[in-house]
């Protein structure tokens, strides 16, 4: 018990963070339609690239050879995430614009 | 926290771009899902994704130490944007759910990475205080288990719906998932109860569990039908979106914690939409019900009679209102142009032509519309299915173009059937139907379309591209 409390204690602003995240995820597309579902799965996918900051900061501080290793991989694989991401959302998009 | 005596504009000034990429990231979702506003909302977020790597790279520092290895990493990041780049500028718009599928593995994969190096690195003091029982090395673990199987599952469902990869349908495999999901969280409690100087002593056992989060995330995909795999991407990018959010907590990295929850709880709520339009719950994808195990009463009776090209396209020339129906065949031929072709060479007529649009239609919502967009089909002409039912009753014929589910009538009438309960276009209640198809091969939830066998119904075999294209002919020959 006294682990757990610790924990909340030593992590509550992240906690915190979480949960208001988790409320706004919801709230930011509630009510989407249909036609934007693949779009928007597409964008938010973009997005969880941010874990390119993770693999830039390994890379950053990587040793041995192994881990540069690693860290590159990671780091080429996040670009493609993010890039890739972002790019194959705006190819669906551009392809709405044109029907107005 | 000490930090900032020490490096005060830096950490600062990266303090403040995650703040902003966070707000950039949730302005762009929420302009994402609006029509009018969702490319901008997609730039908005790619550029405070751009702000926070660059700050990353320029201020961020841990213990002290800035970031190192910068031409490495600046290569890493220009060899993943080229070949980004170059993906998904070629792959035709037919293959863009896949592609969503195959992006989403590598930010899955980059997180378990990220875990896999960080984990023989937790700090001795932390474990000297609180054992391997600590917020660190859960982060490190959840990250690894999640990323991995988002990874792993994420290949597969782009196997799948690329074409390479089948369904694998045992009973049992509902078990062997159980089991396997139990072993990993038996890893997770066995490594963090372990009484250790160093997490570098446990080691090897990091790599077993990803080897078994590997087979988790391949088996957790393998029994589920191809019509369920937008569904299925949209967890796993849920899954990657928490994955990323694991590294936001162990480098106490706000915008990707930001970043990653938002992605986590919006895709899971997008989850949910996609099976709501699918008239089903989520447990009932991941179990795999859907297609093959299940036996329907009703047996195919009577039979299926074919049309010529000439008659269709007489048929359709003196009709007053013509929907049609698009289904993943004509994405599967390319058909959207010539199909476009089509509708404006009857309208000519003064036919009126409207384009019934399922919510599932295609391999992904949505997946229709974007490919009738791609053939300057205007806007207006799509209509969704829950809209044109009540119209179908005086439409003079239906056609459907490589569509199968979605018009298919079990939906209603039969309990028994998988799809029962389904909203479905309700094609057989226009005047008259022709159904383009490529063979009596059934849909992607392989159950029997009593439609075909109905009397109303006319059937044109052939690739979708070269029936409409010799119907285009005819249409303009008359």
């Amino acid at each position: 018990m006294e682990n757990i409390l610790g924990f909340f204690l030593q992590h509550r602003e992240a906690i915190f963070l979480v949960i208001l995240s988790i409320f706004l995820g919801i709230e930011v597309i509630s009510h989407v339609p249909a036609i934007l579902h693949t779009p928007l799965m597409s964008g938010a996918n973009a997005i969880h690239g941010v874990v390119i900051i993770g693999a830039i900061i390994v890379m950053g501080h990587a040793e041995t050879t192994g881990a540069m290793i690693l860290g590159f991989l990671a780091v080429v694989l996040g670009t493609l995430n993010v890039i890739g991401g972002f790019v194959v959302t705006d190819r669906m998009l551009e392809m709405f614009k044109k029907k107005k | 926290m000490n930090d900032i005596s020490q490096f005060p504009y830096g950490i600062s000034i990266l303090e403040i771009t995650y703040i902003l990429a966070s707000v950039f990231f949730i302005f762009g979702l929420k302009m994402l899902s609006h029509p009018l506003t969702a490319r901008r909302g997609n730039i908005i977020a790619a550029f405070g994704m751009g702000l926070a790597i660059i700050a990353t790279i320029l201020f961020h520092k841990r213990d002290g130490e800035p970031i190192g290895n910068i031409p490495y990493i600046l290569v890493a990041i220009i060899i993943g944007t080229v070949i980004g780049l170059v993906i998904a500028k070629r792959v035709k718009m037919t293959a863009m759910p896949q592609l969503v599928s195959f992006f989403n593995g590598m930010g899955g994969a980059a997180a378990a990475l990220i875990s896999m190096m960080e984990f023989p690195h937790v700090s001795p003091d932390l474990i000297a205080k609180s054992g391997m029982a600590n917020g660190h090395v859960l982060a490190i673990l959840l990250g690894l288990m999640i990323g991995t199987i988002s990874w792993a599952g994420s290949m597969i469902a782009f196997g799948k719906l690329d074409g390479w990869i089948g369904d694998l349908r045992v009973k049992a495999l509902k078990y062997v998932n159980l089991t396997i999901f139990a072993v990993l969280i038996g890893f997770i409690v066995f490594i963090m109860t372990r009484n250790v100087q160093a997490s570098a002593e446990l080691t090897p056992l990091i790599y077993i569990m990803f080897a078994v989060a590997v087979i988790y995330g391949v088996l957790f995909v393998m029994p589920i039908g191809g019509a369920d795999m937008p569904v299925v991407i949209s967890l796993l990018n849920s899954f990657t979106g928490v994955a990323a959010a694991m590294g936001g907590f162990l480098y106490n990295n706000q915008a990707m914690l930001t970043g990653g929850i938002l992605v986590g709880s919006a895709g899971t709520i997008l989850t949910i939409l996609m099976c709501r339009a699918m008239n089903r719950s989520l447990l009932n994808v991941i179990v795999g019900v859907f297609g093959g195990g299940g036996q329907t009463n009703i047996s195919a009776t009577g039979s299926v009679k074919e049309i010529t090209v000439f008659d269709a396209a007489v048929l359709l020339s003196y009709s007053k209102k013509v929907v049609i129906v698009p289904g993943y065949g004509l994405a599967v031929a390319q058909a959207q142009h010539i199909c476009h072709e089509l509708d404006k060479l009857l309208e000519e007529k003064g036919v009126e032509v409207k384009y019934a649009i399922h919510p599932v239609a295609g391999r992904m919502p949505g997946h229709m519309n974007v490919l009738l967009a791609e053939a300057d089909v205007p806007y207006e002409q799509l209509i969704e299915s829950d809209e044109i039912n009540p119209d179908l009753t005086n439409t003079d014929v239906l056609v459907v173009i490589g569509a199968n589910d979605v018009v298919n009538p079990a939906a209603e009438d039969d309990p028994s059937s998988p799809i029962y309960g389904m909203p479905i276009i309700k094609a057989r209640d226009a005047k008259n139907v022709i159904v383009m198809k490529r063979g009596m091969g059934k849909g992607y939830a392989a159950i029997e379309n009593m439609l075909f066998y109905n009397d109303k119904t006319r059937m044109l075999f052939g690739d979708a591209k070269t029936t409409l294209q010799n119907l285009v002919n005819e249409v303009k020959s008359l």
